[in-house]
């Protein structure tokens, strides 16, 4: 197919995929300016890691599970009352002396296939159920750090001067705190409850993100196409939401995977403590924390099964954060 | 010229990636004697530069591959050798000098460093006896007080001088050929003159043969003997320097020429551009790749790579339009008023 | 009235080292630039790296904020605009960038790129903007099906009319073109070259036409501006440049760009230049060519010679900032050993 252009010479119109230029094949494969697009390449890149496939899946798995508890959790199914609903073979919270003789629970059968507690409460609905307080956890929490973040991580790098300044050298301090103690004491303030540990823990994530996403933006503000947004009249405002943050996710997906990783691993620390959650709420972290002591009487199954839970689904994300950063990584060699 | 020291016949490398195999460089065949400049002219995707790796033995493999052809340096042929025996030929019968000066030297090491590496790697000599050599080719190259400069690292150095120092690299040991990837590209037009002049020089000096990698005729015409149009990893055409501007077969030499705006034109003529895009190596027609971007296709020019044709002492063309009709094509184009012959 | 009028344009950047990031030094980009620009006529602006001749395109876009002097375009005084002012301002003055990789969103589809400018100054309803688009995009040579897609599918030459398409789209008075060509393979190059031709005779453009190649600077432009660090040393007619170069750094750049054809390079006289150009945070004292210059004296290094013309075969028009300029009368080349007049400097310098 072919067109004419205002000179009247014939152009072919027809676009073939980018032309894979000598130094790109030489030097460089891939060098960020793939043949299939950004995604794809990523994508196919993605598939070859299988660590980072097993990750995906565990990931879709627990964020399922998570996604039907909040559900039926708000719906109140099982108990009619919204806010308490659970979807397990067991009430998690029934309580069932007939089922923990010594006030040390049962073991693993056919009918509670993890066991369970001193309460007789079945294990595996437990730690089903508590699904859902790690995946809210872990993503609520991200995305309070990533709101923050990415208005502050951006305004920083695109303003620079003292806006910078200010918002690093207090992204600085957050840093320099330890962690969990920064997060205990904002929970101290703020008492213990579900919402509150979405908070202590996202507030606080903001400078990773403000951090990481500025680096980019400091790149990306040089590029010519943010000139050519100013030449055509372009708002501050827009230049930096529309063509400035695009462009610099890419390394914050990977955070964001990571984040999720770490912000369910803290809130089982903080539960663990006792400063999170609270009954009739359950986490792995408190399921843990409340099953330890048993562990020395024999009743291994109480705490195994939860901090497997915990294990895994952590390792889900933390893998498919790494698949996603070296497949985006353009430098990376196959 | 002078002996015969190059020899490359059917030489051809693809690439295996997953999305196809890229077919880079395609049955190129030429040679080079000494104190010749050859010019090897093409464009983004002509595989001008892969010739030259291919002829380095630099291609990375996976995922890339000579399949073909046979690289005779006097009496070896270089796809035989050992890895051993190639890396006594790198650097030392034949040197090359890339394109990018920037990028091209080890920013943590001293200059000196460099250029003596090579001097101790193929002549056995001592660091001291080395680096003096450096300081020697230093100067030779043109750079002032290069006595200090040695000890100076590369971001110390302008582009020029850096390129002057990655020319003092790559005759270190004498070497029989000379390879400049776009040795200018990236350079000012005043000191690409001085570059050049370089070159030139150390040319004569050491009786090397060049191979000249660009894109640009001016150069080429410039110090060129002899020249290789490449598109689409195949040569379209070669001939003598003034045969390819004066007399040339190929439509994509012609469109070429045509579309040059020249300093010393008289009156604003309006430049006759090649229409269409530089060609995609995945998706190479099984023919001339020139094809959709040629004015004069023909039926069979997609399906067959036309046979190479003799059209006059050294100069061969490959194109499946019978030559008086060339000729006549030739002779209506605005380019070609004057040169008619 | 002359359509874009600079006079006294100066640029300095800040070069801020240590912990307390204090001022050390300044990076004289473009010190004392001035020039008109007609209406429908191209001025090319040419020389090597560190000259100036991109900083000085952008700040007449005021992309960059100039350090002093006055730009005007059509009356208006530019430096003295307020921000709404400037904005409307904007529609009529764009850019064409240099590199058709980094100058177009990797993120957006062609038609969000085209149609932005559209967008923000909130013209014409959604439907009409697409049309627009459309319309656009069939200008430089492409066609409505490349809308949907994103830059990346395209190879450079392409990109680059994506680029010159969005420049169109507020129906500018003056665009600079700032290397337009450079970065595209040199089949590619005349493409571009004829379609800024053919847009310029049918809207009616003017162009400043920014390029270190002198043989596209010079195809593509009426007049020609040699810049040397930060100055103007040189401005002409394209055409009678190459005949009566007069100031020696023009010659030494006109006998350094090849010319293919083996025939005229032979013949050739090459004037070639000792060292490298200096860098612009330390100019020398007086005229910043003569520690280069072939033809310096003492009195080049006193003060900056101003641009005058030197009349003969070279015309009015011709002016040249040197205190030895080539002068051409009747033919004949030569170089005066007293000092020329028209070169001392005036009170701006």
């Amino acid at each position: 197919m072919s067109e004419r252009d205002t000179s009247g010479n014939i152009i072919t119109t027809d676009v073939s995929i980018s032309t894979v230029g000598e130094r790109e094949l030489v030097e460089d494969q891939f060098s960020g300016r793939s043949p299939l697009g950004l995604w794809a390449d990523t994508w196919r890149r993605l598939r070859r890691n299988h660590l980072a496939v097993v990750g995906m899946c565990i990931i879709i798995v627990f964020l399922a599970l998570g996604i039907t508890q909040e559900f039926a959790n708000l719906v109140g199914l099982n108990t009619g009352d919204p806010g308490t609903g659970y979807l397990a073979p067991y009430d998690p919270n029934a309580v069932n002396y007939e089922l923990s003789p010594n006030g040390l629970g049962s073991a693993p059968s056919w009918s509670h296939p993890f066991g369970t507690d001193y309460l007789g409460r079945d294990v595996f609905s437990r730690t089903l159920v508590a699904t859902r307080i790690s995946m809210l956890v872990g993503v609520i929490a991200v995305a309070i750090a990533l709101f923050l973040g990415l208005i502050l991580g951006p305004v920083s790098g695109y303003y620079g001067g003292w806006v910078d300044s200010v918002i690093m050298r207090t992204a600085d301090v957050f840093f320099a705190f330890p962690y969990i103690l920064f997060v205990l004491l904002i929970m101290t303030v703020l008492g213990p409850g579900l919402w509150n540990v979405f908070i202590a823990i996202g507030i606080l994530g903001w400078a990773t993100y403000a951090r990481l996403n500025r680096g980019s933006v400091l790149s990306v503000k040089a590029m010519e196409y943010v000139e050519a947004a100013r030449a055509q009249g372009a708002s501050d405002l827009r230049i930096i939401f529309r063509h400035v943050l695009p462009n610099t996710m890419a390394p914050i997906y990977v955070a964001i995977a990571m984040g999720i990783g770490g912000a369910i691993v803290t809130e089982a620390a903080l539960s663990y403590l006792g400063i999170g959650i609270q009954p009739p709420d359950a986490s792995w972290g408190k399921m843990i924390s409340d099953y330890l002591t048993y562990l020395q009487a024999g009743s291994w199954w109480m705490v195994t099964f939860p901090s497997v839970a915990l294990t895994v689904s952590v390792f889900g994300f933390i893998s498919f954060g790494n698949g996603l950063r070296d497949a985006t990584d353009p430098k990376l060699k196959e | 010229m002078g002996e015969r020291l190059l020899t490359v016949d059917g030489l051809s490398t693809h690439f295996f990636t997953y999305a196809g195999v890229v077919k880079a460089v395609n049955g190129v065949s030429f040679t080079l004697d000494r104190k010749e400049t050859l010019g090897i002219v093409g464009e983004s995707g002509s595989g001008k530069t892969v010739a030259a790796l291919s002829l380095m033995r630099l291609i990375p493999d996976p995922p890339g591959k000579v399949v073909e052809g046979t690289l005779m340096l006097g009496d070896r042929d270089l796809r035989t050798l050992s890895d051993e025996e190639m890396r006594k030929v790198r650097g030392n019968d034949i040197a090359m000098v890339f394109q990018d000066p920037m990028t091209s030297l080890n920013p943590v090491l001293k200059v000196g460093d460099q250029i003596a590496e090579a001097i101790i790697l193929h002549q056995g000599k001592t660091k001291a006896e080395a680096w003096k050599m450096s300081a020697e080719l230093l100067n030779r190259v043109g750079i002032p007080d290069a006595d200090k400069r040695i000890s100076h690292y590369p971001f110390e150095f302008s582009g020029g001088m850096r390129q002057r120092a990655m020319i003092a690299m790559a005759i270190s040991c004498n070497p029989d050929i000379l390879i400049a990837d776009e040795p200018t590209t990236a350079l000012d037009v005043t000191i690409q003159a001085q570059i050049i002049e370089v070159i030139e020089e150390m040319q004569q000096r050491y009786e090397s043969g060049v191979i000249l990698i660009t894109h640009d005729l001016g150069v080429v015409a410039e110090i060129a003997d002899k020249v290789m149009v490449m598109y689409g990893g195949r040569t379209v055409e070669y001939a003598g320097i003034d045969e390819i501007f004066y007399n040339p077969h190929h439509p994509y030499t012609w469109g070429l020429l045509g579309s040059l705006p020249r300093l010393d034109e008289i009156e604003k003529t309006r430049l006759t551009p090649i229409k269409g895009q530089p060609p995609d190596l995945i998706a190479l027609p099984s023919g001339c790749p020139f094809v959709g971007r040629c004015a004069y296709e023909r039926t069979e020019c997609r399906d067959e790579w036309p046979a190479l044709e003799i059209v006059g002492p050294d100069h061969g063309v490959n194109c499946w339009i019978p030559e008086d009709q060339r000729r006549e094509f030739r002779a209506a184009l605005p380019h070609f008023q004057e040169y008619v012959r | 009235m002359s359509l874009l009028e600079v006079s006294g344009l100066k640029k300095y950047f800040p070069i801020r080292t240590g912990i307390l990031k204090r001022t050390t030094g300044q990076v004289y980009a473009v010190d004392g630039v001035g020039f008109s620009v007609e209406k429908g006529e191209t001025l090319g602006l040419v020389g090597e790296s560190g000259c100036g001749k991109s900083t000085t395109g952008r700040a007449v876009l005021r992309l960059i904020a100039p350090t002093a002097g006055t730009i005007t375009f059509e009356g208006t005084d530019i430096m003295a605009a307020s921000r709404s002012e400037m904005q409307r301002l904007r529609r009529d003055m764009q850019i064409i960038f240099q590199d058709p990789y980094a100058s177009l969103n990797p993120r957006m589809r062609v038609r969000d790129i085209v149609g932005e400018s559209l967008k923000i100054h909130d013209i014409g309803t959604e439907a009409e903007r697409k049309k627009r688009v459309f319309e656009l995009l069939e200008t430089v040579g492409l066609s409505a099906e490349h809308a949907e897609r994103y830059p990346h599918e395209f190879s450079g030459g392409q990109r680059q009319r994506i680029g010159i398409a969005r420049a169109l789209a507020l129906k500018p008075k003056l665009i600079i073109c700032d290397e337009p060509v450079s970065a595209l393979d040199v089949s590619i190059r005349a493409q571009v070259i004829n379609l800024l031709e053919d847009l310029q005779d049918e809207f009616d453009l003017t162009y400043v036409f920014i390029a270190h190649d002198l043989s596209v600077v010079k195809h593509a432009s009426d007049r020609v501006a040699v810049m040397y660090l930060g100055k103007i040393v040189e401005i002409s007619d394209s055409a009678l440049l190459y005949d009566y170069p007069q100031h020696p750094y023009s010659e030494a750049l006109l006998s350094a760009v090849p010319i293919p054809d083996p025939t005229t390079e032979r013949a050739r006289r090459r004037i070639i230049l000792e060292g490298d150009v200096p860098s612009p945070t330390n100019p020398p004292k007086g005229c910043v060519f003569h520690p280069r210059c072939p033809r310096a004296q003492e009195i080049c290094t006193t003060a900056m010679p101003a641009l005058s013309s030197t009349g003969g075969d070279a015309g009015e028009r011709h002016e040249v900032a040197c205190y030895f300029p080539a002068r051409f009368i009747g033919g004949e080349r030569s170089v005066a050993s007293e000092p020329f007049e028209g070169a001392t400097p005036s009170a701006s310098a």
